[in-house]
C-alpha cells in the first residue's frame, strides 16, 4: 500500500492507504477528521468540500494520492481553539445552518468565493453555490451568512 | 420578554459543534473491532429469485459472514411492521403483506434487499457482494397507480387482489350528493401529486453492536425517533426486550420524514451483531438512498366542487389513488387517509364532503411521510380547485376565497371530515398575506416583466394543517397501533442547573436551543444553565419522536408539564424552609416568595435545599428535584396560512423563475423567531422543489430513472429567491404553550401558490393546467399544446 503524506490543518500527516482511497476517506477514516461529510456519490452535493493548496475541492472526487504533498485545510482547521472564524461566526449569527450536514462544505466553499470576490452580490453567492446542496435552510440564510461573513472579513 | 426566554431570537447552541466540524453523526461513530455491511440489492423491479450462490463471496478476502433471505426466513425474527391499520369501506382490514428484512423468494422493487455481506472493510464487503450469483426470473412490473388496479396488471403481492391495499371512505356521501344536486356550478379537476424523494443530506447509517458479557444490544442509527425504533425493532422484529436494547440517534443530518420509519438495515445490523459478536456498520450510498429511503406523495386525485349561485361552496367529492410502493412502510397507510382526507375542508365552510381513497401496491420504493405528509396533497388539490372555480364562476380568486372562509366566531369549528379546528382567523391571515405580498402592486410588476418579453403570474394559496400529532384516543380509534404522546424529564441539579431529557429528537430543528428557552423561561433559570438531552434510549425515559410538526406542540407541552411539577415540588420545599403555608408561596422570575413579605428563596437555593434535606419532614417531603411528565394532546393543533407566489415565465423556453414569494403563517406562539423563519424558508424551498424541479420517474420495467443528483433535480441556491416570511399568530391553541407547529407549513402552502402562479402567467396563452414538476419542458409543452388547440 502506498504511503500518502500531506499537511492537514497545519500538521504533517502520513498513512499507508490503498490506492483507491479517496481524499475524503483519508481525512475521515485515517485521520478521524469527521467534519468533512459525504452526501452523495456523484460529486454533486459539496458536503465534502475542503481546501487543497488554497482552492476548494470536492474531496470525494479526488484520490488521497493526488493530494500527496499538498496543504489541505478542512473545517476543523478554521477556528482558533474554539473561537470561530468570521465566516463560521456569520453562519451562526444568520442561522445559516440547521442540521449542519452541508455546513462544513458550505463554509469551505464560501471562503474560496470570498478569497477571489471579497464583496459578492446575492447573485454571485447563489451562482457560486451551484455545487453545494442544502436540504434544510432553503439557502436564504446561507446567502445572508456568506455576504455577512464576507463583510466581516473585509473588516 | 427576556433576551433568552420564549419569543427571543436566541442564537443556536448546537451551532458551535456543527460549525467546527465536531458534530457527532452516526457515520462519525466507530466501535472497536468493527466490521462493515454491504447490502446486495435487487436490480429488478419484480422478479423471482430462482437461485442464489454466495460461496464465492463467503470465500472472498476479509469476509466475515454472508446472510441471505433464507437465513432470515429460518431465523426467529419477524418482518418490518406497519404502525397503522386502515379499514376498507366494508369494515375489513387492509391487506398487509409481509415485509422481510431480506427477501428469499420474490423481489418487489429495484433496491429490495437480497443479501448482506459483512467484511473487515467497506470495500471488501462491496467487492464480495459482487461475487454473489443470483439468478432471477423477471416478471412484468407495475409502477403507476392507475395501471396497478387494471385487470391483468402484474400482482405485487398474492395477498392483495388487484394490488389494492385498502379502499377507504370518509364523509357523508348522501349529503354530498344533495349538495351537488343544488349546485349552480360544478368545477372538476384532476391532479397528480408527484412522487418526491426526500434526500436528507446525510444518508442513512446503522451501526449495530452486541456485548456478549451482558447480552446487551446497541443500535446507533440516523433516526428521528430512537424510542419508536426500539419499540418496533425490539418488539416486532427481533423480539428483544427494551432493557436489552439501546437505540442511539446522535446528530442526524436532516430527516424530513424519511428517518421516521424502521428500515431493514437497522434490524439486520443489530441481529447480525448478535450472531457475530462484533459491531457492524452499514452506510447508505446516495444511489442506495434513492432506492431505499421511503419516497413521498404519489397521489392521483379527481375532485369535484359544487358551488351555488353566490359562489358558496356546497359540497366536495374527492377520489384518490395513492401509491404505497412495494411494501407498507411504518406510517404509509395513514398518509392519504387520516393525514390528508381529514383536511379537505381546508379553511372553508364546505358543509358536505365525501372522500374515497384506494391505496395500491406497485413495484416501486415504499411511499410514506415526507415533510407535510398528506397535507401538501390536500392543500394542492383544494387551492388548484378553488382557482379553477374562480375562473369558471367569474368571481375574483380573492373574493371567492373570502366568501367561503370559516369565520373566527365559528370556532371551535367542526368540519364534515372528522376534525374540530380549535382556533384560527383565516380572513385576518389572508389579509395579512395580501398586504405582505403587496398583492395590489402586482399589475405594476407584471407590466415591468412584460416589458422584458416575459410573462408574469401571481398565485395564492391558503392552507390549514393538523399538527401536534396526536391525541392518542383519536389516533387509536383511527387505526394507529401506538399512542402519540410525548415525554419530558426535567432534572434540576443541586446547583440549580437543569438537564432536560426529551423524547423529541432534533435533526436540524434546533430543539437544543428552543427547548432550553422554554425551560429557562418557565423556571426562571439562566438559558446557559439548561442543557437538552435527546436521542438516546439509555438516557431519555421514552419518546415518540419528531415528525408531523409535533415537537413543540406535544413535546413542548410535556416539558411544560414537567416544569409545573418542578415548580410544585420546589414550592413545597420553599414553604417548608421559609416556614410558610404552601398556598402563600408565590413563584415569579425564579424566586419563591412568601406573599406580602420579603422572605424569599431563589430557584438555585431551593434546588440546593432539595439535595441537602437536613431538616425535611421525610413523611411529607421527598428530597430531590427531578420530575417526569407525559403529555397526551387534547386536540391537534392547526397552523394555517396564506402563501403568495409571483413567477416569471419565459414563453420561448418554458423556464419558470420564482420572482417573489411571501409566506404569512399562523403558527401560534413563537418561541424563537429566527428558527421559525428558517423552518419556513426550508419548507418553502422543498415546496418549490416539488412544484418546479423534483419528480420521480420510473420506466416501464420499474427502473428508477431519476436515481441520482444528476437526474433528480434538487433545488439549489440559484433556483430560489429571498423570501418574505411573517407570522400572523392567533393564540389559544389547545396546548399549554399555545404553539401550533411550523416545520411543515412551507412545504404545504407553497406548491399550490407556485402552480397557480404558473397557470395564471400562462392564461393569456390559453393554458389551463400545468402539472408538477413544472419543468421548462412541461411548461413549454403546455404552451405548445394550448396554441395547437
Ligand atoms: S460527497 Fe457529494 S460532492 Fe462530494
Ligand atoms: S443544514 Fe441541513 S443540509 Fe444544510
Amino acid at each position: 500500500m502506498p504511503t500518502v503524506s500531506m499537511t492537514v490543518n497545519g500538521k504533517s500527516v502520513s498513512a499507508d492507504v490503498e490506492p483507491r482511497t479517496l481524499l475524503v476517506q483519508y481525512l475521515r477514516e485515517h485521520l478521524s477528521l469527521t467534519g468533512t461529510h459525504v452526501g452523495c456519490d456523484t460529486s454533486q452535493c459539496g458536503a465534502c468540500v475542503v481546501h487543497v493548496d488554497g482552492v476548494s475541492v470536492k474531496s470525494c472526487t479526488m484520490l488521497a494520492a493526488q493530494a500527496d504533498g499538498a496543504e489541505v485545510v478542512t473545517i476543523e482547521g478554521l477556528d482558533d481553539n474554539g473561537t470561530l472564524h468570521p465566516m463560521q461566526e456569520a453562519f451562526r449569527d444568520n442561522h445559516g445552518l440547521q442540521c449542519g450536514f452541508c455546513t462544513p462544505g458550505m463554509v469551505m466553499s464560501a471562503l474560496d468565493l470570498v478569497k477571489n470576490n471579497p464583496s459578492p452580490s446575492e447573485q454571485d453567492v447563489r451562482d457560486w453555490l451551484e455545487g453545494n446542496i442544502c436540504r434544510c435552510t432553503g439557502y436564504h440564510n446561507i446567502v445572508k451568512s456568506i455576504q455577512a461573513g464576507a463583510a466581516a472579513m473585509r473588516g | 420578554m427576556s433576551e433568552t426566554g420564549i419569543g427571543a431570537r436566541v442564537k443556536r447552541v448546537e451551532d458551535q459543534r456543527f460549525l467546527t466540524g465536531k458534530g457527532n453523526y452516526t457515520d462519525d461513530i466507530n466501535r472497536p473491532n468493527q466490521t462493515y455491511a454491504f447490502i446486495l440489492r435487487s436490480p429488478h423491479a419484480h422478479a423471482r429469485i430462482t437461485s442464489l450462490d454466495a460461496s464465492a463471496a463467503q470465500a472472498s478476502e476479509g469476509v466475515v459472514a454472508v446472510f441471505t433471505g433464507k437465513d432470515i426466513a429460518a431465523a426467529e425474527v419477524g418482518g418490518l411492521p406497519c404502525g397503522w391499520q386502515i379499514h376498507n369501506k366494508d369494515g375489513s382490514p387492509m391487506a398487509e403483506p409481509p415485509h422481510p428484512m431480506l427477501v428469499a423468494d420474490k423481489v418487489r422493487h429495484v433496491g429490495d434487499q437480497v443479501a448482506m455481506v459483512i467484511a473487515e472493510t467497506r470495500d471488501q464487503a462491496r467487492d464480495a457482494a459482487e461475487k454473489i450469483v443470483v439468478e432471477y426470473e423477471t416478471l412484468a412490473a407495475v409502477t403507476a397507480t392507475d395501471a396497478a388496479i387494471k385487470d391483468g396488471a402484474p400482482q405485487v403481492h398474492d395477498e392483495a387482489a388487484l394490488n389494492t391495499c385498502y379502499d377507504w371512505e370518509l364523509g357523508d356521501k348522501a349529503a354530498t350528493e344533495e349538495g351537488f344536486a343544488k349546485a349552480a356550478h360544478v368545477v372538476k379537476i384532476d391532479v397528480v401529486n408527484n412522487r418526491i424523494i426526500p434526500n436528507a443530506m446525510e444518508p442513512r447509517v446503522a451501526l449495530g453492536d452486541y456485548d456478549r458479557s451482558t447480552g446487551d444490544y446497541t443500535l446507533f442509527t440516523t433516526s428521528q425517533n430512537p424510542h419508536v425504533i426500539r419499540l418496533l425493532m425490539g418488539a416486532f422484529v427481533l423480539q428483544l426486550p427494551e432493557h436489552k436494547l439501546r437505540v442511539v440517534a446522535p446528530d442526524v443530518g436532516g430527516g424530513f420524514g424519511s428517518k421516521i420509519f424502521h428500515y431493514a438495515e437497522e434490524a439486520l445490523v443489530t441481529w447480525a451483531a448478535g450472531k457475530l459478536g462484533r459491531p457492524i456498520k452499514w452506510v447508505s450510498d446516495r444511489s442506495e438512498a434513492f432506492v431505499t429511503d421511503a419516497h413521498g406523495r404519489d397521489h392521483r386525485t379527481h375532485a369535484e366542487l359544487a358551488i351555488d349561485g353566490d359562489g358558496k361552496f356546497l359540497a366536495l367529492r374527492v377520489s384518490t389513488l395513492a401509491n404505497m410502493g412495494a411494501y407498507l412502510s411504518t406510517f404509509a397507510p395513514a398518509i392519504p387517509t387520516y393525514l390528508s382526507a381529514t383536511l379537505l375542508a381546508g379553511v372553508y365552510t364546505t358543509p358536505a364532503i365525501y372522500s374515497e381513497v384506494r391505496a395500491v401496491f406497485t413495484n416501486t420504493v415504499p411511499v410514506d411521510a415526507v415533510r407535510g405528509a398528506g397535507r401538501p396533497e390536500t392543500s394542492y388539490l383544494l387551492e388548484r380547485l378553488v382557482d379553477r372555480a374562480a375562473k369558471q364562476t367569474g368571481i375574483d380568486k380573492t373574493e371567492l376565497r373570502k366568501r367561503n372562509f370559516i369565520q373566527p366566531e365559528q370556532m371551535p369549528y367542526q368540519t364534515p371530515v372528522a376534525l374540530q379546528y380549535d382556533v384560527g382567523d383565516y380572513p385576518a391571515v389572508f389579509e395579512a398575506g395580501l398586504a405582505a405580498a403587496d398583492y395590489s402592486g402586482f399589475e405594476g410588476r407584471k407590466a415591468e416583466t412584460e416589458s422584458r418579453g416575459k410573462l408574469r403570474g401571481v398565485g395564492i394559496s391558503t392552507y390549514i394543517e393538523a399538527c401536534g400529532i396526536a391525541p392518542s384516543a383519536v389516533a387509536g380509534a383511527l387505526g394507529a397501533r401506538a399512542g402519540l404522546y410525548e415525554s419530558a424529564q426535567v432534572r434540576v441539579h443541586p446547583t440549580g442547573s437543569v438537564t432536560l431529557f426529551t423524547g423529541s429528537h432534533s435533526h436540524g430543528q434546533g430543539h437544543e436551543t428552543t427547548f432550553a428557552q422554554v425551560v429557562s423561561d418557565l423556571l426562571g433559570v439562566p438559558f446557559e444553565a439548561v442543557v437538552v438531552s435527546h436521542g438516546d434510549t439509555a438516557k431519555v425515559q421514552f419518546g415518540m419522536g419528531t415528525y408531523g410538526s409535533r415537537s413543540l406542540a406535544v413535546g413542548g407541552a410535556a416539558i411544560y408539564k414537567a416544569c409545573e411539577k418542578i415548580i410544585d415540588k420546589a414550592t413545597k420545599i420553599a414553604a417548608h424552609i421559609l416556614e410558610a403555608a404552601e398556598a402563600d408561596i408565590e413563584f415569579k422570575d425564579g424566586n419563591f416568595t412568601v406573599a406580602g413579605t420579603d422572605k424569599s428563596m431563589a430557584f438555585g437555593e431551593v434546588a440546593l435545599a432539595a439535595y441537602v434535606p437536613h431538616n425535611f419532614p421525610h413523611e411529607t417531603l421527598e428530597p430531590g428535584l427531578d420530575e417526569n411528565a407525559f403529555y397526551d394532546p387534547l386536540n391537534f393543533s392547526y397552523p394555517s396560512g396564506c402563501h403568495i407566489c409571483e413567477v416569471e415565465v419565459d414563453p420561448d423556453t418554458g423556464v419558470v423563475e420564482v420572482a417573489k414569494f411571501t409566506a404569512v403563517d399562523d403558527i401560534g406562539r413563537v418561541v424563537n423567531p429566527m428558527i421559525v423563519e428558517g423552518q419556513v424558508h426550508g419548507g418553502v424551498v422543498q415546496g418549490i422543489g416539488q412544484a418546479l424541479l423534483e419528480g420521480c420517474v420510473y420506466d416501464d420495467e420499474g427502473q428508477l430513472l431519476t436515481g441520482s443528483f444528476m437526474d433528480y433535480a434538487m433545488p439549489r441556491a440559484d433556483n430560489v429567491p429571498f423570501f418574505t416570511v411573517a407570522q400572523k399568530s392567533v393564540m389559544g391553541a389547545s396546548n399549554p404553550l399555545e404553539v401550533k407547529g411550523v416545520g411543515e407549513v412551507g412545504a404545504i402552502g407553497s406548491p399550490p401558490a407556485i402552480i397557480n402562479a404558473v397557470v395564471n402567467a400562462l392564461e393569456p396563452l390559453g393554458v389551463e393546467d400545468v402539472t408538477m414538476p413544472a419543468t421548462p419542458m412541461t411548461v413549454w409543452q403546455a404552451i405548445q399544446d394550448a396554441q395547437a388547440r
